[in-house]
């Protein structure tokens, strides 16, 4: 205001050298402290009744040689002034969005705001890994009850009462004489009853043995499978469980080896076993220093597990496997201990996520 | 089955050093689970003898002997041990031997040179008491190598056979077999008949002969019980697992592992009678060797006499008429029981003997009488005495039928053509009479393998001799057909997927757990019980998830976390026809983890129903109601398409305080399958008309669901009406007590034209009606 003041006292005294306003403007703008100060100083040159403003009018009053040069004069000096407005209205303008980054700036390290994520249990994580790989070729899941009778965990499945093999399968019985499945080949037989071959299944859930200790839990998972078709072989089996094993733990180079065993619903059986995937073969603690880990029993499919389902033997072949889910999930994440699945700390489930 | 290496070398030596065949056998599906060496290595231990043992001169519990080593001089040896005595024979470890953990150099002992170590069983690292020197039989070999003389570069090796290979349940059977898949000659035992010189015989009558189709017999007179067995037979009988006891037992027991032939000797003085084969009666009992008495049922086969049964055929023997220290005469009895007939009975009673291992699994039936032979030539052999005639009682014997092997089938199951005359001679091999024919195998199976019956077997057995490792890995081919994927349903891992996104841990609980849980959370549940659980607290079928998910709760609360938010996807079990799977959740803690951009709160009701609603992807019909584990005031069960499916809500207060916890969860269960049903969408066209807003403030009674209120107001609400949503829950201040005003938002939109004043009007009037009719609910001034 003092400057206003000071510039309507010199308008009085009229045409006043434009040079020296020139200056005076100049000084005004550098000192013009923000963006309404600046519209008054600009007033006060350039307004209606500003001091150049007021220079251009009294330009009618002069004689006309005088007055041309008089008007570029008091242009040039506008011109000076404009280019300094504008200037120091930008130099204002930034000053204050600076301003207002400054008081906006966050601490950016904090960490972000909201909510946690969960995560699947390795179980559920593993299972899905090996339907996931097994959909790619064509099989399909099925699933079925865990309370079973006797005729599907084992009478359908060539495993007569009393046969030696039921000793194999340490049955949880139910007051009401069922029993709590042992593997998950029940569901095979209850979908070769109500599905014609060609069938290609896997059927993945809980099990139960009655077995606990360090390396048993009385509860576990099983993924089995079954292709029945009317040319699947041996070679086949063994091409499909290798190619299987090899994406499992993504290793190409990945031994496997097929022994003869026994299992009554498969024959010809084996037991599959892998390369230790833990000291590569050389022999460690958990391959027993054979550097053979054993994962998988396979074979092809009993006539007598057929019949009882009324597949015409000659006309299908079909082979079926079992594997062992916590197994597989501590071969490939480095569990130590099979309990730690189901004791559900979340300590140990998060490293999962 | 476990057997020292050098006992099957006697009989079959292929050229392969353990390791190769254990790979062997591993790989022809014998399969090798351990090799343990016979004793741990060490070297340089000679036998000797303790010439003189003297006092030490300056310590009293020292003694300094002189021991002969085998050398022309003895030598000097300071012992410690206190059974050192002159006349004793002892291992001497000499000097620059080397034990496990120790090397013996020459050294002075309190002043006094010492030559050497006398050995106890702990320096050697050998099993037996460690109390002194370990006392050497007088006959020992002084100056022998005590490794050698006692066979300890020997390897035992333990196999972890299937149940379809009994005939490989004896050194005979063993040596047969890799004789077949090495071609390496196998020497079998020389059995000679035994002469007769006395006749003295008992009557034997088989009652069941079905179940005992052969039975020998035969009197021994005169033995003497308690001669030593010999070094090499009780070393085989030590290093296969079984004590030897009494010469005539162990000579039982070793035809047992030589032959595969289970044998019972019976005290017959303390026979009465005739022997009887037969099945039990109802109410008998038997007191059995190893003083466990017995209760009989009549599908037991037992060995009897006048007074009862004296054995539980091919399971054990029984006390009373058991070897003694001073029997003198016995009973020899081999005998072929039909494993139908022995299968599952000592499992029964809680047994398993290596005969009835063995019957049920098979024995062979044509080398009964070898067995007998070779048992009574070893027992007079030992203890002395004299045979009487070999008594034989036989009925209908199992017959090995010819089977029909097609080279066909042959190559379909197995995937690849095989050499017809070289499968022909692997079968030969395993001893079976095999007649080639121009598209087929007649094969007629040896006495001694019970698990060929059927043409697979045959094809198992053609495959296991030609090797599973020279089958290709073939990628099987198929026609390419896609999957079925149903939109409407919902994948349970996707389902695991959107609780994950909710912050939710999965977790995996036990089917069966504690049925004091289950009726804490429904006094009504009544929990399948389990007839043989492992502990009590996993002894009956779940009826919930809610119990595991609790037990987690503990557990963790127990590790110090503080905020737990998990959920399982799986079954419960109310009966075999009824295992429905359930998505139980369990909320505890703050509702937000612990940071600095929002205040803490705990999780509550809301928070919860909000999770699941945003799982079902829209609001949830949640109806109050009672469950006897929740808070009756923070409950309610959620109904999908009119139907009762879960429940939500509070653990009840009194249950916090059983469990033991420090504060509330909040839980939900709910039927899976309704989470997973999803309507395949449908486009309907989108309205080119406005949205008309309207807001209603209702005052009502504060106990008045405004479930209820928004019920009465979709149900009256016109077509137009897109939404109604309550926005706001206000009591207090402007509104009565025991009242509260419920904010609603009406959306109104047509899809044909654009809404009059008059339209809007008349909406709101109808539902401004269905308010206070149905809920007693006013407009707010």
């Amino acid at each position: 205001m003092f400057f206003v003041d000071k510039f309507e006292i010199f308008q009085i005294t009229a045409m006043r050298n434009p040079n020296e306003i020139v200056a005076d403007a100049l000084n005004a703008i550098h000192a013009s402290p923000d963006l309404p100060n600046l519209e008054q100083v600009k007033a006060a040159y350039l307004g209606k009744s500003g001091q150049l403003t007021e220079l251009l009018k009294s330009l009618g009053a002069m004689p006309a040689e005088e007055r041309k040069t008089a008007g570029a004069r008091i242009n040039e000096a506008k011109q000076a002034v404009e280019a300094a407005l504008k200037d120091r209205r930008e130099a204002l303008q930034q000053a204050e969005l600076d301003r207002q980054l400054a008081a906006e700036t966050l601490d950016v390290t904090l960490p972000g705001r909201g909510v946690a994520r969960g995560g699947l249990h390795p179980v559920s994580r593993t299972l899905a890994r090996i339907q996931a790989l097994f959909r790619s070729i064509g099989f399909e899941v099925a699933t079925g009850p865990e309370i079973e009778t006797d005729f599907y965990n084992f009478t359908a499945l060539n495993i007569p009462e009393d046969h030696p093999a039921r000793a194999m399968h340490d049955t949880f019985y139910l007051q009401s004489g069922e029993l709590l499945r042992t593997h998950t080949s029940p569901v095979q037989v209850r979908y070769m009853q109500t599905h014609q071959p060609p069938l290609r299944i896997i059927a993945p859930g809980r099990v139960y043995r009655c077995d606990s200790d360090v390396t048993h839990t009385p509860m576990f998972h099983q993924v089995e499978g079954l292709w029945v078709d009317e040319s699947v072989s041996f070679a086949d089996l063994k091409g499909v469980l290798a190619d299987f094993m090899r994406n499992f733990f993504e290793r190409d180079d990945l031994p496997v080896r097929f022994r003869p065993s026994f299992f009554p619903f498969t024959e010809p059986s084996a037991e599959m076993d892998i390369g230790c995937v833990m000291c590569g073969g050389e022999g460690c603690r958990v391959c027993s220093h054979t550097g053979w880990l054993e994962v998988l029993g396979c074979g092809m499919v009993h006539p007598n597990v057929f019949r009882h389902v009324d597949i015409d033997t000659e006309r299908f072949v079909g082979f079926a496997f079992g594997l062992g889910v916590e197994r597989l999930a501590m071969l490939r994440y480095g569990v130590d201990d099979l309990r730690l699945f189901f004791e559900n700390d979340l300590r140990f489930l998060k490293q999962f996520n | 089955m476990q057997f020292p290496e050098s006992w099957l070398r006697n009989l079959v030596n292929p050229a392969l050093d353990t390791a190769q065949l254990a790979h062997v056998v591993t790989m022809a599906g014998l399969e090798v689970e351990a090799l343990t060496p016979a004793a741990p290595p060490f070297n340089n231990v000679v036998v000797a003898e303790i010439l003189s043992a003297d006092k030490h001169p300056d310590a009293d519990r020292l003694r300094v002997c002189q021991v002969d080593v085998g050398e022309a001089s003895p030598v000097t040896i300071v012992c410690g041990a206190p059974n050192a005595a002159a006349g004793l024979k002892v291992p001497c470890a000499r000097p620059g031997a080397i034990l496990p953990g120790i090397e013996i150099k020459v050294a002075k002992v309190r002043g006094v040179e010492s030559f050497g170590m006398l050995c106890s069983t702990k320096e050697l690292g050998l099993e037996g008491a460690a109390d002194g020197l370990l006392v050497l039989p007088e006959d020992a070999p002084v100056g022998e190598d005590f490794r050698g003389w006692l066979n300890l570069d020997d390897t035992l090796i333990t196999l972890k056979l299937t149940p379809n290979r009994a005939d490989c349940l004896s050194m005979q059977g063993l040596a047969r077999e890799i004789g077949a898949i090495t071609g390496a000659d196998v020497r079998l035992p020389q059995v000679q008949a035994v002469d007769t010189r006395i006749q003295d015989t008992v009557p034997i009558q088989v009652s069941a002969s079905e179940a005992c189709p052969l039975y020998l017999g035969r009197v021994v007179r005169g033995i003497d019980a308690q001669a030593p067995t010999p070094r090499w037979m009780a070393e085989r009988l030590e290093r296969s697992g079984i004590r030897p006891l009494l010469a005539p037992v162990d000579v039982t027991n070793y035809v047992l592992l030589e032959l595969g032939q289970p044998m019972h000797a019976f005290a017959l003085s303390r026979l009465n009678g005739g022997i009887e084969v037969r099945m039990a009666r109802a109410g008998e009992q038997l007191e059995l060797l190893n003083g466990q008495t017995a209760e009989l049922a009549p599908d037991m086969l037992v060995i009897a006499d006048a007074s009862g049964p004296v054995a539980l055929a091919g399971i054990m023997g029984g006390l009373p008429t058991s070897v003694e220290k001073f029997t003198v005469d016995v009973f020899l009895e081999a005998a072929f029981f039909a494993p139908t007939a022995i299968a599952g009975r000592a499992r029964r009673l809680g047994l398993s003997t290596d005969s009835s291992h063995r019957f049920e699994r098979g024995v062979d039936f044509g080398a009964t009488r070898r067995a007998m032979e070779r048992a009574t030539e070893l027992l007079i052999d030992i203890c002395g005495g004299q045979a009487g005639p070999i008594t034989e009682a036989v009925a209908a014997l199992p017959q090995r039928q010819p089977i029909t092997l097609r080279l066909a089938r042959l190559k379909r199951v197995a995937g690849i053509e095989m050499d017809a005359d070289q499968v022909a001679r692997d079968f030969a091999a395993l001893g079976a009479h095999v007649e080639r024919q121009e598209d087929r195998l007649v094969v007629t199976p040896p006495s001694f393998r019970f698990d060929l019956a059927i043409e697979e077997d045959l094809i198992e057995e053609a495959v296991r001799l030609f090797g599973y490792d020279n089958i290709p890995a073939q990628p099987p081919a198929a026609p390419s057909r896609m999957l079925p994927q149903d939109e409407t349903v919902l994948a349970d891992d996707t389902l695991r997927q959107l609780l994950i996104d909710l912050d939710y841990q999965e977790v995996i609980t036990y089917s069966f757990v504690d049925p004091a849980w289950e009726t804490a959370l429904d006094p009504d549940a009544r929990p399948l019980p389990l007839a043989n659980p492992i502990a009590s607290q996993l002894s009956a079928m779940r009826t919930t998830l809610w119990g595991g998910l609790i037990e987690t709760l503990r557990h963790n609360l127990n590790r110090q976390q503080e905020r737990v938010r998990i959920f399982e996807l799986g079954r419960v079990y109310t009966s075999q026809a009824k295992q429905p799977m359930k998505l139980g959740g369990l909320a505890y803690g703050d509702g937000l983890p612990e940071q600095w951009g929002a205040s803490s709160r705990r999780v509550d009701f809301f928070d919860l129903k909000g999770d699941l609603e945003r799982l079902f992807g829209h609001p949830l019909d949640t109806r109050r109601g009672t469950h006897s584990a929740l808070h009756p005031g923070q409950s309610a069960e959620i109904w999908i398409n009119g139907r009762a499916v879960g429940w939500i809500g509070a653990l009840h207060p009194r249950l916090v305080q059983a469990f033991d916890l420090p504060a509330v969860p909040m839980l939900f269960e709910l039927d899976s399958q309704v989470l997973s049903q999803r309507a395949l969408p449908h486009h309907a066209s989108l309205s080119r008309f406005p949205l008309v807003r309207r807001d209603l403030a209702f005052v009502l009674d504060a106990h008045t669901p405004a479930g209820e209120l928004l019920t009465a107001l979709r149900e009256v609400a016109p077509g137009s009406v897109q939404s109604i949503e309550v926005f706001d829950d206000y009591r207090g201040k402007g509104v009565a007590k025991n009242q509260k005003s419920l904010a609603i938002r009406v959306v109104m939109q047509d899809t044909e034209r654009t809404l009059t004043d008059q339209d809007v009007e008349d909406a709101v009037q109808k539902l401004v009606s269905a308010a206070l009719r149905q809920c007693n609910a006013a407009l707010r001034a």
